[in-house]
């Protein structure tokens, strides 16, 4: 039997989804951010929703999410993309609205916009890229930065007497009254994928209802950033990120 | 409200009544002195159950100013008013928007600085409003309101020049236009776009891709050099037809005169009394009240300024618009400034006095 007669449409189980387009990422090998950027394509071409979504890209690492998935966007400065969620759904309410953001942009600059956001109830979905570290910028420090973690401003481990603690803002997003879905899952395996890829669509499906503010933030590495093979980010985010970060459901309130 | 109703309204409520007239897609404001009005008349009109209009009360001037930047982006009518400590904080959108080449509306009735400075009127944000404020080379259209009806009128020229031009249109008040009262005749009610509208009117608008159209993407960002200085080219060619094709500017006396006064806004009002007094002392005294600050009426300006002996430039401020008023004559006249800060506003006998005390000639006259 020939490859081709093989590989036909009836028989494939899997594909690229088509709002992924051929531009070449200028992510890091085995970077978290290819994988979720899939599944957002993904989702929004399985919901059909192609032609009524609007992402928000941030600053940072994903500040080019809109030359990769073939919907229309708006790009932030930096932090703002909930606040810019924020008009484009009220001015828009039967689109779906989310952001795409890392942890410097939503919960350093941007953690004004960001708890105000979710307070509000605004019906949008974030999507928040937690790899405890600054990517674009070149590896320094994140609001989310673990005790001890070296990074390039804080060479030596991060130390709570200098630099403060590391901040679980899910949590706290999650006791506010506006947010309807809180989730923390990761990319790592392909378990955790298709958990995140059913969060994802969730917090679609919300923005689309005008449910409240959805909230996923996904556990991620940074391979590069860490100065690690990306295997051994894999395993380092398993060791070290999730006791701080423990995965799974914050509040489910979207019924 | 009938077409030819004239009402008794404060600037900040003509401007926010303006806008539900003109059909307004949104507002997204902070509370600040002198201006909190707009957000506490909108809030009291309700539009959002007549028109469909958006208002919402942001947590921060910065936050407002990214509404104002997204909802431009979508190709909505949408507009934001601060005074100036907020207006500082809304520099980085202003910027952003310029560069995004996406037509909003911002208002800033400016009170008197720097820093929290003080409530009461003032001018002195002309630099920031003209010269650029935010980073980058970049302009927004500065007009500037002497009356409650120029407060109302104003916004839905801004809105037209806006989207004309894709650029930000800067309202530029004082906080002595924002919260004296005077008559007002509104527009009629126009109704808001539809969703369809906007589509034709704007296609670069970022508003889902419907029948599967090409994405539109809207972002200042551009890391190829080439192509962010054929933006910058592309922003600077529009800003040099706006220079050929907006300068605005009102002119009194101006004919036969000797001395000029160039003033704007609510310094305006106060200088049109003062010629007035000057006349009555056989004085010839124009005024050239700039409407648009930015672009400066420079060609109404030398017209106006060909056979005068003098020019007195007054202005709530230590002297910012001054500096335009020299560049656009060359320094050809003497051009002096009187100005007064910290809130205070002068009065009329007060102008006339600095104009007959900075010209020796006129010392004999008073």
């Amino acid at each position: 039997m020939e490859l081709n007669e093989i590989i036909r449409p009836e028989n494939r189980i899997y594909a690229k989804p088509a709002l992924l387009n051929e531009a070449h990422m200028h992510y890091c090998p085995g970077c978290s951010h290819g994988v979720v950027h899939k599944l957002v394509a993904e989702v929004i071409e399985e919901m059909g929703a192609a032609e009524y979504s609007i992402g928000i890209s941030p600053v940072g690492c994903a500040v080019f999410a809109y030359n990769y998935i073939d919907i229309d966007w708006l790009e932030a400065a930096h932090g703002r993309a909930t606040a810019m969620a924020t008009a484009v759904k009220r001015l828009m309410p039967d689109k779906l609205v989310f952001t795409y953001q890392g942890d410097g942009d939503f919960a350093a600059i941007g953690t004004c916009e960001s708890i105000h956001a979710c307070n509000r109830g605004e019906n949008i979905a974030i999507i928040f890229i937690n790899n405890a570290i600054y990517g674009m910028t070149g590896g320094q420090m994140a609001p989310t930065t673990l005790l001890g973690q070296p990074t390039a401003t804080c060479p030596y481990g991060r130390r709570a007497d200098l630099n403060g603690y590391p901040l679980s803002i899910t949590p706290l997003l999650s006791q506010l009254d506006g947010t309807c879905y809180v989730t923390r899952q990761s990319v790592h395996t392909p378990g955790a994928v298709r958990k995140t890829r059913a969060a994802l669509k969730r917090a679609f499906e919300n923005s689309i209802a005008c449910r409240g503010t959805s909230v996923v933030e996904v556990v991620s590495t940074c391979n590069s950033g860490w100065k690690m093979a990306p295997e051994r980010a894999n395993e380092w985010m398993v060791e070290h990120m999730f006791e701080k970060y423990p995965l799974g459901d914050l509040k489910v309130n979207d019924k | 409200m009938s077409k030819d109703k004239v009402t008794l309204m404060k600037g900040n409520e003509a401007l926010a009544m303006a806008a539900i007239r003109y059909g307004a897609d949104g507002y997204f404001g902070y509370p600040i002195t002198p201006q909190s009005e707009v957000l506490e008349c909108l809030e009291a009109e309700m539009p959002w159950e007549s028109t469909g209009m958006v208002v919402l009360q942001a947590e921060s001037e910065v936050a407002a100013i990214n509404m104002v930047y997204a909802g431009a982006s979508c190709g909505k009518a949408v507009f934001t008013s601060t005074s100036s400590p907020g207006f500082s904080l809304m520099q980085e959108g202003m910027s952003y928007m310029a560069a995004s080449e996406v037509p909003a509306l911002v208002i800033n009735v400016m009170r008197g600085g720097p820093g929290l400075g003080t409530i009461h009127p003032s001018q002195a944000d002309y630099f920031q409003a003209c010269k650029g404020g935010g980073h980058g080379d970049y302009h927004a259209i500065v007009l500037a309101p002497s009356s409650v009806q120029e407060m109302a009128d104003f916004v839905g020229l801004g809105w037209d020049l806006a989207f004309k031009y894709r650029c930000v249109s800067l309202i530029l008040a004082d906080g002595l236009v924002g919260q004296m009262m005077e008559k007002v005749t509104l527009a009629e009610q126009r109704p808001r776009r539809t969703e369809q509208q906007i589509r034709e009117q704007c296609p670069w608008a970022v508003n889902g891709r419907q029948g599967m159209r090409p994405k539109n993407i809207v972002t200042s960002l551009e890391l190829d050099d080439d192509k962010m200085e054929a933006n910058n080219l592309r922003f600077q060619a529009t800003y040099r037809v706006i220079e050929a094709n907006e300068q605005r500017a009102e002119t009194v006396n101006v004919d036969g005169c000797d001395y000029l006064m160039v003033a704007f806004g609510s310094m305006a009002r106060i200088c049109m009394k003062a010629i007035e007094i000057a006349a009555e002392r056989g004085i010839k005294v124009g005024l050239v009240r700039p409407i648009t600050l930015w672009p400066f009426p420079v060609d109404k300006l030398r017209d106006a300024a060909r056979s005068v002996k003098g020019i007195l430039v007054p202005e709530l401020s230590a002297g910012q618009m001054i500096e335009d008023v020299r560049l656009a004559l060359d320094c050809v006249v003497p051009v002096v400034h009187y100005g007064r800060m910290g809130g205070n506003v002068p009065t009329p006998d007060e102008i006339l006095n600095a104009l007959t005390n900075s010209f020796p000639e006129l010392q004999n006259s008073k």
